[in-house]
C-alpha cells in the first residue's frame, strides 16, 4: 500500500507542477468568464445602439404625459423652446438623442416632426409613431365614449407556466431548455476529460515502456501497483482541475457580476437622472437587461440543483474515468509508441463516441426513453449517458444502481487490464494482434 | 544465497527457461553467461519477480523467495532507462523509497555516492540533460542506493567508455567486499576471469555449464603446454619414442625455439618432460589454459550441433 501512495504521489506531483495544467487550469475559467463577459458586453453595446432618449417639445400639450418610456426609448418632456433645444442636440455628442416636435393641432392632422443629429433611426421612427398612432387612438375612443379600460382588458396574452410533476407528486417548475443546456455542457466536459486523462494514463505507460524504466519500477513494485498508482494519479489530478475549475469559475463569476452589475446601476443613474419623468418600473426592467439574464430566467436558473449535478457529476466522471483509463492503461502497454496506439483506442472508444454523438439527439429529446435508460446503466456509457438525463431529474435508485454497475464495470476492465499490463510492458517489437492480447490475457502470472 | 531449482517457464510455444538450477554462493561474483536469446534475461526476471515461473522454486537465503525480499535485490537491467523529464536527486529518491527506503535515509546515502563519484552537481538537472554515461552512472546508483544483499548487474559496463568503465568496475568489487553477493550477467568473456568466482552458462533455455572458474578451467584444461627452450629446432632424438605427446607446432627464434605440445590421455606433464629432459635444455614451461571465451564458444557450438 506505502508502494501505491508513493507512484501516487510521483503522478500527481510531477503533472500537477508542469506549467501546461497551471496554464489549462487558470486559462479555462477565463476563457468562460471572458465568454460571458464577452456575451454581457454585445448585449449592452447593442443595447446602447437601439436605445434612443428622445426630448418632447410638445406644442399641443397634453401628448407627452401620455408618452411612457419604453424598454427602447426614453421619452423627456423638455419645457424648452426648439431653438434652445436644438443646441444641446448639437453639444450633445450622444448620437441617439433626438427632438420631437408635437405641433398644436397633432390630434386632428397627426403630423410631428422628428429631429435627430444623425440619420433618424427607423426602428425608433416606428416605434414612435406606433405609440402616437395609440395616443390618437385612445383620444377617438374617447370621444366615441367607449370606455378604454374595458377595451384594454379585452387584450389578453396567455402565459404558460411549465411545471414537472415529481414521484411525489410534487410539482416544481421545470425549464427544458436550461436543462438541455445543462445536459449538453456535461455531456462534452465529461467527453472531453474521460479522453484527455485516459489517454495520459496511455501515453505515461508508454514513456515508462519507451525509456525502458519499467523494468527498474516493476523489480521493486507489482505491475498492478504501477498501473492503479497511475491510474489513481492521474485521476487525482483531473479532480484537483475540476475542483479548482468549479472555485475559480465561482469566485470570477461573483467578481465579474458584481463588477456589471455596479456598472449597470451606474448608467441607470445617468439616464435616470436626464429622465424629467420617468417611470420607476421601467428603469427597473431595462436595468435587469443590462445584465443579459431576465429575473424569470435567474428563478430558473436558481430552480436548478446544482449539489446533484456536480456530486453525480463526480461520481460518473470517477466511475468513467476507472473504466477507461484502465482499458487506455492496457492500450499503452501492448505498444511501443503512440502512433501504434490509435489501432486499438479506436474500438475500445466507440461506445463513448456513440453516447456522446446520441447525447445531442436521443438523449436529450428523450431523456426518460428506452435508449437514454438502458445507456445511463451500461457502465461503458452511462458516464455520458446519465450525467445527460440528470438536469431532467432521474430517480434516485436509477442514479445508485447505475454507480454500483459502474462500480462492478471498473472492477471488471481493470482486472482484464492487468492481466494484458503485465505482459505488454515487457513485449517490445512488433505490434500485436488482438489474438496475442488475448494470450496474454490467458498468461499465468 | 540464491538456490534455483528446475526453473521452467514457458511462453506459448516457446521454452524460456528448461529445467535450469543453479545456486549462487553468498558474497561471490556470479557470472550468467549465454548468447542473445539463451534465457538469461527470463531467468533474471524470475529472480526479481518481474515474472514466475511455471514450476520450480527459488531460495533466497534459506526462505523461499518472496516479496519481502524485493528490498534486498537491486537490479540493473540491459536496457537502461530513467524519467526523462524528473530531475536526478528527485528521482533517485523515489526508486530508492520504492525499495523500502526512508526519505532521509535516501537522501544520506545518496549523498554518499554522489560524492563518491563526483557526481553531486548533477542533483538538480534533469535526466535528459545528462549525456548517456552519465545517465549510465546515475541508473548504476539507483541501483546500489538501497545496499542491497544481492546486486543483478546485466551487462553493466555498456555505454561506459573505459575511464568510467573501470571505475565502476571498482565500485562492483567494493561492494563484493563488503559483503554484497553479485550475478553478474555479460557477453563480455575478458571480464568475465577477473571479475567472477563461478559462472553459469545458459545455452537454449538449458544451463550447460556451471561451477567455480577455476574449476570449470581444470575440467577444460586442453592438457597443451609451451616449451621454451635452447638449441636447434626438433634435435635428433625428441620425437624418439614420444608417445606421450604430440607436437602441435614448434617454432625458432634466434636462439630461442619454442615447442606446443599436447599431452596423451593419462599421461602427466611430468612424464612428458622427463622424456624431454636429456634432449634438450628447457627454460620454460607455460600450461596453455583455455579461456572462458573458449569454452563458452566450445560448448555453444557443442549445443548447437547436437540441436541441429
Amino acid at each position: 500500500m506505502h508502494k501505491i501512495a508513493l507512484i501516487i504521489q510521483r503522478e500527481y506531483l510531477t503533472r500537477v507542477r508542469k506549467r501546461s495544467f497551471l496554464l489549462t487550469t487558470f486559462l479555462v475559467p477565463l476563457f468562460f468568464i471572458g465568454m460571458y463577459v464577452g456575451i454581457i458586453f454585445l448585449t449592452k453595446k447593442s443595447f446602447d445602439e437601439t436605445h434612443a432618449v428622445v426630448y418632447i417639445i410638445d406644442q399641443e400639450g397634453t401628448i407627452a404625459p401620455k408618452l411612457k418610456s419604453t424598454k427602447n426609448i426614453t421619452y423627456i418632456h423638455s419645457n424648452k423652446a426648439l431653438q434652445e433645444q436644438l443646441s444641446t442636440l448639437k453639444d450633445e455628442e450622444a448620437s441617439n438623442t433626438s427632438i420631437l416636435v408635437v405641433p398644436k393641432d397633432f390630434l386632428s392632422s397627426p403630423n410631428v416632426e422628428f429631429l435627430a443629429a444623425n440619420k433618424p433611426n427607423v426602428t425608433t421612427q416606428n416605434e414612435i409613431k406606433s405609440n402616437l398612432s395609440d395616443i390618437i387612438r385612445d383620444f377617438k375612443y374617447q370621444k366615441l365614449g367607449i370606455n378604454i379600460d374595458s377595451l384594454h382588458n379585452i387584450d389578453t396574452t396567455v402565459a404558460i407556466n411549465a411545471k414537472e410533476v415529481t414521484a411525489d407528486g410534487e410539482t416544481k417548475d421545470s425549464n427544458t431548455e436550461i436543462a438541455m443546456g445543462i445536459a449538453l455542457a456535461l455531456s462534452i466536459l465529461v467527453y472531453i476529460s474521460l479522453f484527455l486523462y485516459g489517454s495520459q494514463v496511455m501515453r505515461g505507460i508508454i514513456e515508462e515502456k519507451s525509456n525502458r524504466i519499467i523494468e527498474v519500477i516493476i523489480s521493486s513494485v507489482k505491475p498492478f501497483q504501477l498501473m492503479m498508482g497511475k491510474i489513481i494519479g492521474i485521476g487525482l489530478v483531473g479532480l484537483t482541475q475540476f475542483v479548482l475549475w468549479i472555485v475559480l469559475s465561482f469566485m470570477l463569476a461573483g467578481v465579474a457580476s458584481t463588477f456589471f452589475v455596479s456598472k449597470a446601476e451606474l448608467g441607470e443613474q445617468v439616464i435616470g437622472s436626464k429622465m424629467m419623468e420617468s417611470n420607476g418600473e421601467q428603469i427597473a426592467q431595462s436595468g435587469s437587461s443590462l445584465n443579459g439574464i431576465s429575473p424569470e430566467a435567474w428563478a430558473m436558473i436558481q430552480s436548478v440543483n446544482f449539489t446533484e449535478i456536480i456530486v453525480c457529476f463526480f461520481i460518473f466522471f470517477l466511475g468513467g474515468y476507472l473504466i477507461y483509463s484502465a482499458l487506455f492503461a492496457a492500450v499503452g502497454s501492448a505498444v511501443d509508441s503512440e502512433t501504434e496506439a490509435s489501432q486499438f483506442t479506436m474500438p475500445i472508444t466507440m461506445p463513448l463516441l456513440l453516447t456522446y454523438a446520441l447525447s445531442f439527439g436521443v438523449l436529450m429529446n428523450d431523456p426518460h426513453g428506452t435508449v437514454a435508460t438502458w445507456l445511463s446503466f451500461i457502465p461503458f456509457t452511462s458516464p455520458i449517458a446519465m450525467l445527460v438525463r440528470i438536469p431532467f431529474g432521474v430517480p434516485l435508485w436509477q442514479i445508485v444502481v447505475s454507480a454500483l454497475l459502474l462500480i462492478a464495470g471498473f472492477i471488471f476492465t481493470t482486472w482484464v487490464a492487468a492481466r494484458i499490463y503485465r505482459v505488454g510492458i515487457l513485449m517490445y517489437g512488433k505490434k500485436p494482434s488482438y489474438k496475442e492480447l488475448l494470450k496474454w490475457f490467458r498468461y499465468k502470472s | 544465497m540464491l538456490e534455483i531449482r528446475n526453473i521452467v517457464k514457458q511462453y506459448a510455444a516457446h521454452r524460456a527457461l528448461d529445467d535450469v538450477s543453479l545456486y549462487v554462493p553468498e558474497g561471490k561474483i556470479f557470472g550468467l553467461l549465454g548468447p542473445n536469446g539463451a534465457g538469461k534475461t527470463s531467468l533474471i526476471r524470475i529472480i526479481n519477480q518481474i515474472t514466475a515461473p511455471d514450476s520450480g522454486e527459488i531460495f533466497f537465503n534459506n526462505q523461499p523467495l518472496s516479496s519481502q525480499h524485493i528490498g534486498a535485490i537491486g537490479y540493473l537491467p540491459e536496457e537502461r532507462g530513467l524519467y526523462k523529464k524528473m530531475k536526478v536527486g528527485e528521482q533517485m529518491i523515489y526508486l530508492a523509497r520504492l525499495k523500502g527506503l526512508s526519505h532521509s535515509d535516501a537522501r544520506t546515502r545518496l549523498n554518499y555516492w554522489f560524492d563518491k563519484l563526483e557526481i553531486g552537481s548533477w542533483w538538480d538537472k534533469r535526466i535528459e540533460d545528462l549525456s548517456k554515461g552519465m545517465q549510465q552512472k546515475v541508473q548504476f546508483v539507483a541501483t546500489v542506493l538501497h545496499e542491497p544483499q544481492l546486486i543483478i548487474l546485466d551487462e553493466p559496463f555498456s555505454g561506459f567508455d573505459p575511464v568510467n568503465a573501470q571505475v565502476i568496475q571498482d565500485e562492483i568489487l567494493e561492494l563484493n567486499e563488503k559483503g554484497a553477493t553479485i550475478i553478474y550477467s555479460t557477453h563480455r568473456m575478458e571480464t568475465v576471469e577477473e571479475l567472477c568466482d563461478n559462472i553459469a552458462l545458459i545455452n537454449k533455455s538449458k544451463k550447460v555449464l556451471d561451477g567455480s572458474v577455476k574449476e570449470i578451467k581444470k575440467q577444460y584444461n586442453s592438457q597443451t603446454y609451451l616449451i621454451d627452450y635452447q638449441g636447434p629446432l626438433l634435435p635428433d632424438g625428441l620425437l624418439d619414442n614420444a608417445s606421450q605427446f604430440n607436437i602441435i607446432a614448434h617454432t625458432s627464434h634466434q636462439d630461442e625455439t619454442q615447442l606446443k605440445i599436447k599431452l596423451a590421455e593419462t599421461v602427466t606433464l611430468n612424464q612428458a618432460i622427463h622424456h624431454l629432459l636429456d634432449k634438450i635444455q628447457i627454460t620454460q614451461i607455460k600450461e596453455i589454459i583455455p579461456s572462458i571465451h573458449d569454452i563458452f564458444i566450445e560448448k555453444v557450438s557443442q549445443s548447437s550441433v547436437t540441436h541441429a
